[in-house]
């Protein structure tokens, strides 16, 4: 520590090339934590143990549906506690820029499945007990103007009505409200009952796009998720039985492997830095040539010449870097805040830890060359001036 | 006296190309407790390089150097960095700070390799740049002082560790009259008062008188050294 001066003073020896080089190191790490945090983002819980609700879909293509007689059988499986299921409807309620997401849903079993979706029980009660009736949440309410009683048109795109028009129409006979504001998303869209909706239906009649299940234990998931999907494995709708979150982001995941993104521009931005850090200490040190014989001279050995530039490098990384782990700490909740909730970007410790650890690689790995540089310099030229 | 520093027939051989140039050839020389050497001599006839062999910054091709009773010319190059640390100030042509350290920290310098903490290191340096007559200007930077206070800052961080041998390369060379005057009476007194033993090169004969003897090196050879 009573270097620490030493190696602050050497650092910012040209403070006008400390600081440029500072920031870049800052840009970079910033980079670094956005994409790691996306990064997380889209990449799920490796393990799904703990999660007592997963998703069973088409192992194919998250637009390919299943057969609905996969219910009972799902429902066969031990740990299965309840099996819920959902279809895509994509309606457009007037025109086509009220965008908002609609379902159909098997009505008690998917309330039961989804315990954040906050109905009365009036209304949970008028919803199982009215074929042609819908659900909404309340910010969808409030933006259309809707209340309990509306009939509300939805035209199809996707699913002609038997009656031969496009038009669907549905009672609104719920309200419902998230359970937690981070969930308030949830309140942006309308639930409908499956079995208005298959028997409306021209086609694909008997199928839905995917399930919702509860498991009655989360150290389980893993293995009952194997257990459905060896069940329909070499059938026609093969399943893949995972958390829902990694199936909702099965969805962001068709741009790319976001992963393989995300480290293709990170090695790019590193590697640059790297060359722009370790041109800036060779330099840096060029110019301390006769300072460093000096330090020799005066009784500092060789290693702990070596020892002290590599920390001056390292301190240079660590500086910059936490600088831009910490703009990015502050970039990440405007950002999580303009996704409206879809992604909760985070900075956890393993991005600061992985950060800190690549501080301190880069600064080693940039220090080494002119650490070991000034080790070997010999002082009696050094001073001679050759 | 007692010696404090004792050179026995020293060569250094140096290689110039595929030439081997001897540069110092057999060299005698005993510098007593208390002693202040002036070593002059023609450019290029080994005066520093005899300076950098009894400070122990660089090892003889043949022969032995004693100092305060140890033989530094086989020591390794770690254990001489150890042992100049606590034997040797240093004081050089051009003074050679840390551009970017105060006064006060440049003096702090080599007591950064000692045990002492940092209010004892404040306090020794503070002695020390009051010693040389500048305790005034310890928080300035080297820039933002003469030459000559350049000088004398850097004679107050070859005093600081209190080391027995005092070695200057031409510590008057770069400065003007009046300034070399006041490094010299400086290091006349760090001999008088503070028994320091100095070794000092110089091409000028004022800086000279100013040691209690004067030694001449021509051509790698002391030509009126005391051989013993
Ligand atoms: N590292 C080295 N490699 C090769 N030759 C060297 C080296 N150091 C010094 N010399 C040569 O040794 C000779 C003596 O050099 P030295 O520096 O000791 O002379 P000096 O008396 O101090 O001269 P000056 O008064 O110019 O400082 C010179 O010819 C010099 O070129
Ligand atoms: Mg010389």
């Amino acid at each position: 520590m009573k270097y620490l001066h030493l190696l602050w003073a050497s650092l910012f020896r040209k403070r006008a090339r400390t600081v440029l080089t500072l920031l870049s190191i800052a840009a970079a790490f910033c980079l670094f934590g956005m994409l790691d945090a996306v990064r997380i983002a889209f990449n799920g819980p490796e393990n799904i143990n703990g999660i007592d609700r997963m998703v069973v879909a088409s192992r194919f293509s998250i637009i390919q549906s299943l057969p609905l007689s996969y219910a009972g059988r799902i429902q066969t499986v031990p740990g299965v506690k309840l099996v819920s299921w959902a279809n895509w409807f994509g309606g457009i309620y007037q025109d086509e820029k009220n965008f908002f997401a609609n379902f159909a849903v098997s009505p008690e079993s998917t309330l039961d499945a989804n315990p954040e979706f906050v109905l009365s029980p009036a209304e949970r009660e008028a919803f199982l007990s009215t074929r042609t009736g819908a659900i909404v949440g309340a910010t969808l309410a409030k933006r259309f103007g809707w209340k309990l009683g509306d009939k509300i048109p939805l035209k199809a795109t996707i699913y002609p009505n038997k009656d031969g028009t496009n038009t669907w129409i549905f009672d609104l006979v719920g309200i419902f409200h998230a359970s937690e504001p981070k969930l308030r998303n949830l309140e942006r869209q309308m639930l409908f009952r499956y079995d208005y909706f298959d028997e409306g239906r021209t086609f694909e009649q008997g199928t839905v796009g995917w399930y919702t299940i509860r498991i009655d234990d989360p150290g389980r998931a893993e293995e009952i998720a194997r257990t459905i999907d060896r069940m329909f494995a070499n059938s026609p709708d093969e399943t893949r039985t995972d958390s829902e979150r990694a199936w909702e982001l099965s969805f962001a995941k068709q741009i790319g492997d976001i992963g393989l993104i995300v480290s293709a521009i990170m090695a790019a931005v590193f590697f640059t830095l790297l060359l722009l850090t370790g041109n800036t200490m060779a330099q840096a040190i060029r110019e301390r040539i006769p300072e460093l014989a000096v330090l020799k001279t005066i009784g500092f050995s060789n290693r702990g010449i070596l020892a002290l530039v590599l920390a001056e490098s390292a301190l240079l990384l660590v500086l910059g870097g936490l600088l831009g782990l910490l703009l990015t700490r502050v970039l990440l909740p405007v950002f999580a805040a303009a996704s409206e909730g879809r992604f909760d970007f985070v900075l956890p410790p393993q991005t600061w830890l992985s950060g800190v650890g690549l501080m301190l690689t880069f600064g080693l790995a940039v220090g080494l060359a002119p650490a070991l540089r000034a080790m070997r310099l010999r002082i009696v030229d050094a001073l001679a001036g050759h | 006296m007692e010696n404090l520093a004792e050179v026995r027939n020293l060569s250094k051989v140096y290689r110039r190309g595929s030439q081997n140039v001897e540069v110092l050839h057999h060299v005698n020389l005993d510098v007593p407790k208390g002693d202040f050497v002036a070593l002059m001599g023609p450019s290029g006839s080994g005066k520093t390089t005899l300076l950098n062999m009894i400070a122990g910054l660089d090892a003889p091709t043949d022969g032995s150097v004693t100092v305060a009773g140890r033989r530094i010319d086989q020591l390794s190059t770690d254990e001489l960095a150890r042992w100049r640390a606590g034997n040797v100030g240093f004081v050089f042509q051009l003074y050679n700070l840390l551009p970017m350290l105060s006064a006060q920290k440049n003096v702090e310098l080599p007591l950064l390799l000692t045990r002492l903490d940092g209010a004892q290191r404040r306090r020794n340096a503070g002695i020390a740049l009051k010693l040389v007559g500048l305790e005034a200007r310890a928080a300035h930077k080297p820039s933002q002082l003469s030459g000559g206070e350049q000088q004398r800052v850097a004679i107050a961080r070859a005093i600081v560790s209190d080391a027995p041998l005092l070695v200057c390369d031409e510590p008057t060379g770069d400065l003007d009259r009046q300034s070399a005057e006041d490094v010299l009476a400086l290091l006349q007194q760090l001999n008088r008062e503070h028994g320091k033993t100095i070794v000092m090169v110089t091409h000028d004969p004022k800086a000279a008188d100013h040691a209690r003897r004067v030694l001449h090196l021509d051509k790698g050879t002391l030509v009126d050294g005391q051989v013993s």
